[in-house]
């Protein structure tokens, strides 16, 4: 029994049940495969994040933020800059306490190259109802191409609790034609 | 040597019983139960303010009931009683002597001490940081110096354990290698030195800075070593729970492994491969690159998942060999059928067994799947997997290891025994459902850690689908039933350790040692189909699912 030193005292010498051994090599594979489908999207998948990151700080990332919505403001939405930037253009969505700053509006197949960094605490971007989420942290710009491939408009929800005023920070993305 | 009027001898399993290990079991596991019984209902609370017809608490209490139930569950009740579990292990199924039984109970005030100070510093409002504790933000120093005390009191437990097999050992106690559940306990053990180490490297450093001693911590690096202890721990619990299931169905089927040799390595497995699996908390963070990742949850996480797939196919066929030992042998599933479902250490056990590996298995490897971390991380589906980890699995094993502690540590028989028979049932219903129907959210992109789903009281405002708010709702329901089945626990097994009627000498009512069945599980040529149909029906279900979720990833937008 399970509760009892093994009779054998030599256990390592006990036979191996055939079912054991066909039950392992099956597992195992099934680890290879999944493996290797990891690897087989990164070539093959759209959706692959290519961990560009660059080490920043609060305010170089807010200075840069800054010039972007200052040069492609299109209008306001109850005190947010709704920003339209070139397609392909680097733009910079900034988390904070509790906000995502500013709205953005992107045009559809599009691509752009989306910086995201916190100038506080963590947070998560949590982008819905498309479903895509990544973890922000301060002192690290993001970077992803995103080629949003559906119209509409998006939430962005933080989803990395951060505070009292956590489920108050909610931002929007526009996909335009 | 001890004197001999330190042990007594179990009437029920023969044991002989060193009376100072017995009384750090009892103290553990009460401790534990008290824990127990404290976070689970933080925890309905949580549930009921997530289900939005209810929303129950105003937000800051939200918050801080959230970070109290983490901790309480997840670290204090496990971590007690998992030093029972470490004492059981050593000092009684190799019938010696603890080790330096007040290092332990040393151990066992710290424990209790920090437990208590990391509460206190909760309620007060300043440290409702969750579990997780991510800096930059900051909880009061207590917060973090509560949880050190804690684990340094785990440490010294560690220790008397290794401590106890090394006597026993020298003392010949036992002969041969340390029986199966011994070795899992063992293996619980080592990886809690490293989950500990990896603890006090990230929160002593966390401590300095709440003091204001040291500057800046960084938050990346934080959540990497944090990572190292936080999923380690878990790894202490499926070891745990692993040598519990071999050790119930051991104790109550006279149960063998199939092979030791392959049990044992499964274990090994777990020490091996398991501390870099934590990479998979860092699926989504900013500039870990993909070949770290892929490296570290697949060569790691699959080798490990690999050793509980082993388990999850020598556990329930050990069983099935025992059964079919009695006669237990038509069909394909007689075995499982006329399994004791009426002993609550069994059932328990079972429906553990079960759940882990159908909900807690399969959900944990697709949320570690490097890309389709994409659509879960931080969603309701991480609180869904691992509440079917470590509830559905560690806590309901716990729960029925306990109702063999009630006759053979405490001498008492149930109080209630009808309501014992339902209680796995009816927590394991509940739990299961919480699992389910937070996965579900999550799947519907239900932020985790969140207390208003409507944003009402945000300045831009969305709408998660009605489905999700039904989730949430349904969610709130199994949490209603797993708190009845976690209270009836509580009620079961507090009322049988004060009014139960107490078991004297030889007239055991506890389990009955069970007739050994051959010397290995599969000596005498024994088939186990009904294993192999189970294990066949649970590896298409994963393969299914895991592609079933490659396809929702398929469908966001293209990113790079
Ligand atoms: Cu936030």
């Amino acid at each position: 029994m399970s509760i009892w030193p093994p009779e054998q005292k030599i256990w390592w010498h006990e036979p191996i049940a055939k079912i054991e051994i066909v039950w392992i090599v099956v597992a195992f594979l099934w680890g290879v495969a999944m493996f290797f489908m990891m690897i087989y999207w990164h070539g093959a998948g759209e959706q692959n994040l290519s961990n560009e990151a660059y080490r920043t700080s609060p305010e170089a990332y807010a200075a840069k933020a800054q010039a972007m919505i200052d040069q492609y403001t299109v209008r306001d939405e109850g005190g947010y800059p709704v920003v339209h930037p070139p397609a392909g253009s680097e733009v910079y969505l900034i988390a904070r306490l509790w906000q995502w700053w500013p709205i953005l509006e992107f045009e559809k197949n599009q691509s752009y190259r989306l910086h995201i960094s916190s100038m506080d605490w963590l947070h998560g971007f949590s982008l819905q109802p498309t479903n895509i989420n990544l973890q922000i942290h301060p002192g690290y710009d993001m970077v992803l191409t995103v080629t949003p491939d559906q119209s509409g408009q998006f939430g962005v929800v933080c989803n990395e609790f951060c505070g009292i005023g956590h489920h108050t920070m909610l931002g929007r993305i526009y996909v335009v034609e | 040597m001890p004197a001999r009027e330190q042990f007594r001898t179990c009437p029920a399993t023969g044991l002989k019983i060193h009376l100072p290990a017995e009384k750090l079991i009892k103290a553990n596991a009460v401790a534990a139960v008290v824990f127990l019984a404290i976070g689970g209902l933080f925890g309905l609370l949580v549930a009921l303010t997530r289900w939005p017809a209810v929303h129950l608490l105003p937000a800051e209490w939200f918050y801080l009931v959230l970070t109290a139930h983490g901790l309480d569950v997840l670290l204090v009740w496990i971590i007690f009683f998992e030093m029972a579990v470490l004492y059981f292990a050593s000092a009684i199924l190799l019938n010696s002597r603890i080790a330096a039984p007040k290092a332990a109970w040393t151990g066992f005030w710290m424990m209790l001490a920090g437990a208590v100070i990391t509460n206190i510093a909760v309620l007060q409002g300043k440290s409702s940081v969750m579990f997780t504790s991510y800096v930059p933000m900051q909880a009061q120093p207590h917060f973090y110096l509560g949880i050190i005390l804690f684990a340094v009191g785990a440490l010294i437990g560690c220790f008397v354990f290794f401590g106890t097999l090394v006597i026993a050992k020298e003392e010949h106690t036992y002969e041969g290698s340390v029986p199966l559940v011994t070795f899992g306990a063992l293996t619980a053990a080592i990886i809690a030195v490293f989950t500990i180490a990896s603890g006090a490297i990230i929160l002593i450093p966390t401590l300095l800075w709440s003091l204001k001693i040291v500057s800046t911590i960084d938050p990346l690096m934080y959540k990497a070593v944090w990572w190292a202890m936080g999923h380690s721990s878990q790894q202490i619990n499926v070891s745990a729970h692993v040598a519990i299931w071999y050790a119930i169905a051991a104790i109550v089927l006279g149960a063998k492994p199939i092979s030791e040799k392959v049990s044992r390595l499964a274990f090994l497995m777990y020490i091996l491969f398991l501390q870099l699996a934590s990479a998979h908390h860092l699926l989504v963070e900013p500039g870990i690159s993909s070949e770290w990742k892929i490296f570290n949850t697949s060569y790691a996480m699959y080798l490990a998942v690999l050793g509980s797939l082993v388990h999850g196919m020598t556990v329930p066929g050990s069983i099935e060999a025992a059964q079919r030992m009695k006669g237990f042998n038509n069909g394909l599933f007689e075995w499982l059928r006329k399994a004791p479902w009426g002993n609550p250490a069994f059932a328990g056990m079972f429906l553990s067994l079960i759940l882990f590996g159908f909900l807690g298995g399969i959900s944990g490897v697709v949320l570690g799947t490097e890309q389709i971390n994409l659509i879960m991380h931080n969603t309701m589906y991480v609180p869904g997997h691992f509440h079917a980890t470590v509830v559905t699995g560690t806590t309901l094993a716990f729960m029925a290891l306990t109702y063999l502690l009630v006759p053979l540590i405490f001498q008492r028989e149930l109080i209630f025994p009808r309501l014992a028979k339902l209680q796995p049932y009816l927590f394991a219903l509940g739990a299961a459902g919480i699992s389910l129907f937070m996965m579900g959210a999550g799947t519907l992109g239900v932020s985790r850690r969140h207390w208003d789903i409507t944003f009402a009281d945000a300045p831009l405002g969305f709408e998660y689908p009605g489905a999700a708010f039904l989730m949430m709702g349904l969610n709130g329901i199994a949490a209603v039933l797993a708190a009845l089945g976690g209270l009836i626990f509580i009620v079961v097994v507090v009322g049988s350790i004060l009014y139960g009627k107490k078991i004297e000498g030889g007239a055991a009512a506890g389990p009955k040692p069970a007739a050994v069945v051959g010397k290995y599980g599969s000596a005498g040529t024994l088939a186990i189909p009904g294993t192999a149909v189970l294990v066949t029906v649970f590896f298409i279900a994963f393969v299914l699912y895991y592609f079933v979720n490659w396809k929702y990833l398929a469908e966001v937008w293209p990113l790079r």
